[in-house]
């Protein structure tokens, strides 16, 4: 299915793309047709800067597994930060 | 027989003026021949859609497929432009008919057209293709697997997508809807209540619901591919574009 579930956010950082690093502004996240992975359905994240044009993206589609052990090691990383470097 | 055909890319005027890009795939014997809008899906102005308006041309149709992101994403890959266009909500509605208004009258105004024009559409496309029948005067059309034609969307989409049910009194020509039985965007029971809808109108469609096929089963390079729908379904294509548009 098109599910069109689809969020946004903002975000501060760098990411790296086919011409190299750029700074990233937003990014999506949405559970739809990936373009490449093997997959009817994928966690799909594009870091994006609409600054630099369409091509400034960084793209993953990950299977719904794989998103979810992502988010668990994104959140078991930062809780594991010394205090006072958050 | 003759069968030579053309592909290219060209520039076609959308909606508001603005020139837009498009792929036109033609027959070149003399006509006259019916023609057809192609109207991609979300993932974009891909190369399995261009595939699809080829085959139409192989088939004796003048197909036009415009680039619904030219505008967000002029030159970019399709990936590249669909993303971006996600990014800002999708293709407003509005846009979609004055950009599939535009490519009609392109094809209208081919010396070898015969005057009739069709629409197609596959997965947003299909509900873009009902939305176009309800909006522009055609002569035939078909929406593969479109969702939201019926049914809300979840609150807090940043998509400006909408059901567009209300509009079934103004479909201006014969729809012929192709879904699968086993998806849930648009679910049977959506596509139960849009049939209603086109009797309570009294308009001429003609559905087909497959089972054992979900969304997107026409996708040939996508494990949603189902050959045995996909075959049935481009059977129908042929039978209805061919009561309505050939000749």
């Amino acid at each position: 299915m098109c599910t069109y579930l689809t969020e946004k956010i903002e975000v501060t950082g760098s990411g790296k793309g086919a011409d190299g690093w750029f700074g990233l502004s937003e990014a999506t996240v949405y559970f739809d047709h990936p373009v490449h992975a093997a997959a009817e359905h994928t966690l799909n994240i594009d870091f994006l800067n609409p600054g630099r044009g369409p091509s400034a993206r960084v793209a993953v589609e990950l299977t719904a597994e794989s998103a979810r052990a992502l988010a668990k090691a994104i959140e078991a990383t930062l809780a594991s930060v010394p205090p006072g470097l958050l | 027989m003759y069968d030579a055909m053309m592909a290219e890319t060209i520039g076609i005027t959308g909606h508001g003026g603005d020139v837009i890009e498009g792929y036109l795939a033609r027959p070149l014997g003399p006509g006259p021949f019916g023609s057809v809008v192609v109207i991609h899906h979300m993932p974009g102005y891909d190369a399995s859609t261009k595939e699809i308006a080829r085959k139409f041309a192989a088939a004796g149709y003048a197909a036009l497929c415009p680039n619904l992101y030219t505008r967000e994403a002029p030159g970019a890959s399709p990936d590249d432009a669909a993303a971006t266009a996600r990014a800002r909500g999708g293709v407003p509605d509005e846009r979609l008919v004055g950009d599939v208004g535009g490519a009609a009258a392109y094809l209208r105004s081919l010396p070898t057209s015969n005057g009739k024009v069709g629409v197609i559409g596959y997965c947003s496309g299909g509900r873009q293709s009902f939305l176009a029948a309800c909006s522009l005067q055609l002569d035939a059309a078909v929406d593969c697997y479109g969702a939201f034609v019926v049914g809300t969307p979840p609150e807090g989409m940043p998509l400006k997508v909408g059901p567009i049910v209300h509009l079934t009194k103004d479909l201006s020509c014969p729809l012929l809807g192709l879904f699968g039985a086993e998806d849930q965007h648009p679910s049977p029971e959506q596509t139960a209540e849009l049939e209603k809808e086109l009797t309570a109108q009294g308009k001429t469609y003609e559905f087909h619901t497959y089972e054992g096929a979900g969304h997107a089963f026409f996708a040939v390079d996508r494990p949603a591919y189902r050959p045995e729908a996909a075959n049935e379904g481009w059977q129908r294509i042929w039978e209805w574009f061919g009561r309505y548009l050939a000749g």
